[in-house]
């Protein structure tokens, strides 16, 4: 398989990596970055556990193709706490008890980052509209959203 | 010393305390079984599985795939002839000589990438000759079905599941307490009903995966998504006849369980496969669309309920038909029969029950453990017969719940004694929560509302014996580590652990760390992580364990004070004397001991407490009648209730409030519990509303998560009070018990209920969804 040199920014440091026409985003990040934070649930674009922010959005990162994020910012969730201090979202759901097995966490996490990132002061129903695309089977969704709405106070 | 008292710890029990895995969680670097490296060598595996629901294999030619470039290793069934399971011994990690259910595993390729893996599989030929198959559990009873498990009278189990030779019947689990049959001409009121449950999947964030490597003198290493990484090396280690110390589960963190992850599903294969390929590990992780399809399931239930109660509304009479789909395999299905069972009187005091709960071989998806093991869907039916009835009594439900309720004393369909509890202030919480006698208006005319309410039991559903053991060992610094075959499966049992050994030796709870991985090559043995065990059974084995390492630290420092061990505490990390006021700090004593005086040498030395826990008091109940004196450890009660609108015009459910109060003994991390309680509402408002495997000739036809709908956040979007009780329970630790599974069992019922409440239509087959809401509006002339 051909590979393609592709060079972007992940987690504010400057990687180029050779990628398979075919390999995804979120293989890249695991296999090719090591950053194993962000998760698999489908490989189809169906439970939001891959979700990392590209230019800003949050995507699916098991829908895109590597080899299409030549010249892109992506942010995943090792990237939310700086210098070892955790973000004011991370703080919130650690203290709103958001966390269970954790394998929707680091989706979760950034889609909800996306969100106060352009909305500082989201309803209810704007913060459950936001995570709907991200599935949580142990949380109920209660405390996450609680988290949520504590990091934006 | 200033003065102990005033140094006294504040109590790490029922305190809120942070998860103690929590940081990794948020910050990515939480490690799963995925996560491991394994280097250049890694292989991939993938399944040649079963297009058929029922099949002889006629021929099965590898070679063509062996041939692939890349490719590694093709084993199929002949290799692993060995019959395993955790309670009837039914299952081979492959099919041999037929099939039982579309997606039953044949063979299996470790290949150099996952594509070539792919490839090969479709290159393996399979020649099948077409049985016919069973799709009905009620006609799989019957004499007319063809035989699924012919040898069945061969098959390993213990003696307490009672397969019947040349049947599909792999179970049939009996009650005849008192005198059913006279019973129903003292009853006033009797309500006969049928309902259907059915197969939903437990759906795990994280799917299922496992990774074996042999080594050169034939030891294996396998890491595991797992609840049961000891019951694994048991049964794979039987599968595979090598001795279960050759054999090392690595379990790291689990990205959800529910059941799925116990007992061995796909894990053989694997192993299976590196067996073939000595040095090189083998990676296997389930697609979603496998999860979905090829692994356990909550099996389905027909059941036939007929309840009656004399004209104060006393249930004087029970009798339970119930038919589990078991699937191709009943390994694990045998006992979720047995505990609904045993358990289908449900939390009532009713003095004639007859149960039969049979558990019968289909060619669906094979069933086994499921987050409530049986009891959802026994409640299912269960709490809403007895809701019509209490209606038909004409007594409000509340009273009718707490008339009838499991009080002290009561003798159950057992003939165990039922212990205190508080099922009638959990009634009373969700009573109270959501006003429940009081009618409230919808808040639309194009709206219906509804209360419904309902209550649950569950007891641990494990063999008589499951054991739990545990280490406690210290640092130089003082820190202590809890050693521990638990897992960690979100449940938050790692911070409850931390916090009972804190407590027990007189740390603060930071001081504490929990040795993971779980790894069967050092951790301490425990059964399963199921059946909402581990705070009480591994519980206690935590806490003889920090209670040991308290008295070995005692002992050393009385000798070397020369005062008594009753006169010294440890506080905060500190060891003190009430008598002589001395104090040394533990980092002194955990590993170095003790000088004696007078440089006459040392004493004490490094610190290991140890603890085991096992409930020795489990007896086996009577093959005719399902009476014996203990059939199981205890039960954990609870309540729920839902009050909802009804769109007329679409059927759709709002839920404005919901309410769940369960006792749980004691709370060790309130958050915790709610957490729990919470995560378990939800789950079981989705089976309600949602969730069902829709199985068309053997065939699952909605295998994503597109067509097999969860709940999402914003189905979740009503309050939740989650009120507990804590009555204490006689041996768990400060009173605990488990509470893991319970929160999803009456959910359906008191969602039945509520729909009941504000239609007038009971609806027996669930999921309750829009659709089959508003087209039994529509037949009902409720809507035009
Ligand atoms: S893994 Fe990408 S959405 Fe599920
Ligand atoms: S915490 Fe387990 S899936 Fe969300």
């Amino acid at each position: 398989m051909t590979l393609k040199t592709i060079t972007l920014t992940v987690n504010d440091m400057v990687e180029t990596v050779d990628v398979p026409q075919n390999m995804t985003l979120l293989q890249m990040i695991r296999e090719k970055l090591s950053l194993t934070g962000t998760k698999n649930g489908c490989s189809a674009g169906e439970c939001g556990a891959c979700t990392v922010l590209m230019n800003g959005e949050p995507v699916n990162s098991c829908m895109v193709l590597a080899a299409e994020c030549e010249g892109a910012t992506i942010v995943t969730v090792e990237g939310l706490a700086k210098g070892g201090k955790l973000s004011k979202l991370q703080e919130a759901i650690v203290k709103a008890g958001g966390v269970q097995c954790g394998f929707c966490t680091p989706g979760m996490l950034i889609s909800a980052t996306a969100l106060l990132n352009r909305n500082p002061h989201p309803t209810d129903t704007e913060i459950r509209s936001a995570i709907v695309g991200n599935l949580c089977r142990c949380t109920g969704y209660v405390r996450i959203v609680d988290g949520i709405k504590m990091a934006a106070k | 010393m200033a003065n102990a008292k005033s140094k006294e710890q504040v109590s790490p029990i029922g305190a809120d305390l942070p998860r103690n895995d929590v940081y990794e969680k948020v910050t990515g670097t939480a490690v799963y079984t995925d996560d491991f490296q394994f280097g250049n060598k890694l292989l991939f595996a993938r399944a040649k599985r079963s297009p058929y629901p029922h099949a002889l294999i006629k021929k099965i030619d590898t070679s063509k795939a062996e041939k692939l470039p890349g490719v590694k290793v093709v084993v199929t069934g002949k290799d692993f002839p060995n019959r395993i399971g955790l309670y009837l011994q039914d299952k081979t990690i492959f099919a041999t000589d037929r099939v039982r259910f579309i997606g039953e595993p044949v063979a299996a390729v470790a290949a150099i990438s996952d594509e070539v893996a792919m490839k090969a599989c479709d290159l393996i030929e399979v020649e099948y000759e077409e049985l016919e198959a069973v799709f009905d559990a009620e006609f799989g009873a019957s004499d007319k079905a063809p035989l699924i498990h012919p040898d069945l009278e061969n098959y390993v189990c213990p003696n307490f599941i009672f397969p019947k030779a040349k049947t599909n019947i792999a179970n049939h689990f009996k009650i005849r307490k008192g005198n059913v049959s006279a019973a129903w001409e003292k009853c006033a009121h009797i309500v006969e009903r049928s309902f259907k449950v059915p197969h939903i999947q437990h759906v795990p964030i994280e799917t299922h995966i496992a990774v074996a490597q042999m080594d050169e003198k034939g030891k294996v290493t396998v890491w595991a998504s797992s609840q049961s990484p000891f019951a694994q090396r048991n049964l794979i280690a039987h599968a595979l006849h090598i001795s279960q110390s050759d054999l090392r589960v690595i379990a790291p963190l689990v990205g959800g369980g529910f059941g799925s992850k116990a007992g061995v599903t796909m894990e053989a294969i694997p192993v299976a496969l590196a067996t073939k390929c000595k040095g090189w590990p083998v990676k296997f992780i389930l697609t979603r669309e496998e999860e979905f399809y090829t692994n356990f399931v909550r099996q389905g239930l027909t059941i036939h309920v007929k309840v009656g109660c004399d004209k104060e509304g006393n249930l004087l009479a029970l009798k339970n038909m119930m038919y589990w789909d078991g699937g191709a395999s009943t390994e694990y299905g045998t006992n979720v029969t047995r505990a609904g069972g045993y358990s289908s009187s449900g939390p009532y005091d009713i003095p004639n029950v007859e149960t039969d709960s049979i558990c019968v071989y289909t060619n669906h998806p094979i069933g086994g453990a499921y987050r409530g093991f049986g009891m959802s869907e026994l409640h299912t039916g269960l709490d809403q017969a007895i809701d019509e009835l209490a209606e038909k009594a004409g007594i409000d439900k509340v009273s009718f719940l707490k008339r009838n309720g499991v009080t002290e004393g009561d003798v159950l369909v057992t003939g165990l004694i039922m212990h205190k509890n508080g099922i009638q202030e959990c009634i009373d919480n969700v009573a109270k929560s959501l006003k429940f006698n009081e009618k409230e208006k919808p808040s639309s005319a194009d709206r219906l509302r509804g209360k419904g309410i309902a209550i649950m039991w569950k007891a641990p559903a494990m063999p008589p014996n499951p054991g739990s053991s545990a280490w406690v060992e210290m640092a130089e610094d003082g820190n202590v580590t809890v050693g521990l075959g638990g897992q960690e499966i979100g449940q938050g049992t790692f911070t409850v652990m931390a916090q009972m050994a804190a407590a027990a030796l007189g740390v603060p709870y930071e001081k504490v760390r929990i040795a993971g991985p779980v790894d069967t090559q050092y951790s301490p043995y425990e059964w399963q992580t199921v059946a909402s065990r581990l705070t009480w059974s591994m519980g206690n084995a935590v806490v003889l364990a920090a209670k040991d390492a308290r008295r070995q630290i005692l002992d050393v420092v009385a000798e070397a004070w020369k005062e008594n061990t009753e006169d010294l505490d440890i506080i905060n990390g500190v060891v003190v004397s009430y008598k002589s006021e001395r104090e040394t700090s533990l980092e002194n004593i955990v590993i170095y001991g003790m000088p004696k005086d007078n440089n006459e040498g040392w004493m004490g030395g490094p610190i290991v407490g140890r603890g085991s826990f096992m409930p020795k008091y489990v007896t086996n109940l009577d093959a005719e009648t399902g009476q014996g004196p203990r059939a199981v450890v205890h039960y954990t009660v609870g309540c729920e209730g839902l009050d909802i609108e009804l769109d007329k015009n679409t059927g759709t459910i709002y839920v404005l409030k919901g309410a769940a109060s369960f006792d749980v003994g004691k709370a060790i991390n309130p958050t915790l519990v709610k957490a729990q309680v919470e995560g378990g509402f939800a789950q079981g408002l989705s089976s309600a509303m949602f969730e069902e495997i829709k199985l068309v000739k053997g065939v699952m036809t909605n295998p994503s998560f597109v067509d097999y709908r969860i709940a999402t956040a914003p189905d979740m979007d009503f309050p939740l009070d989650t009120p507990f009780v804590e009555v204490p329970q006689d041996d768990g630790p400060w009173g605990a018990r488990g509470v893991g599974e319970h929160p999803m069992v009456p959910t359906i019922a008191a969602l039945g209920n509520a729909i009941y409440d504000a239609t007038g239509i009971r609806l027996t087959n669930p999921p309750y969804s829009a659709e089959k809401i508003y087209l039994a509006m529509l037949d009902k002339g409720i809507v035009k």
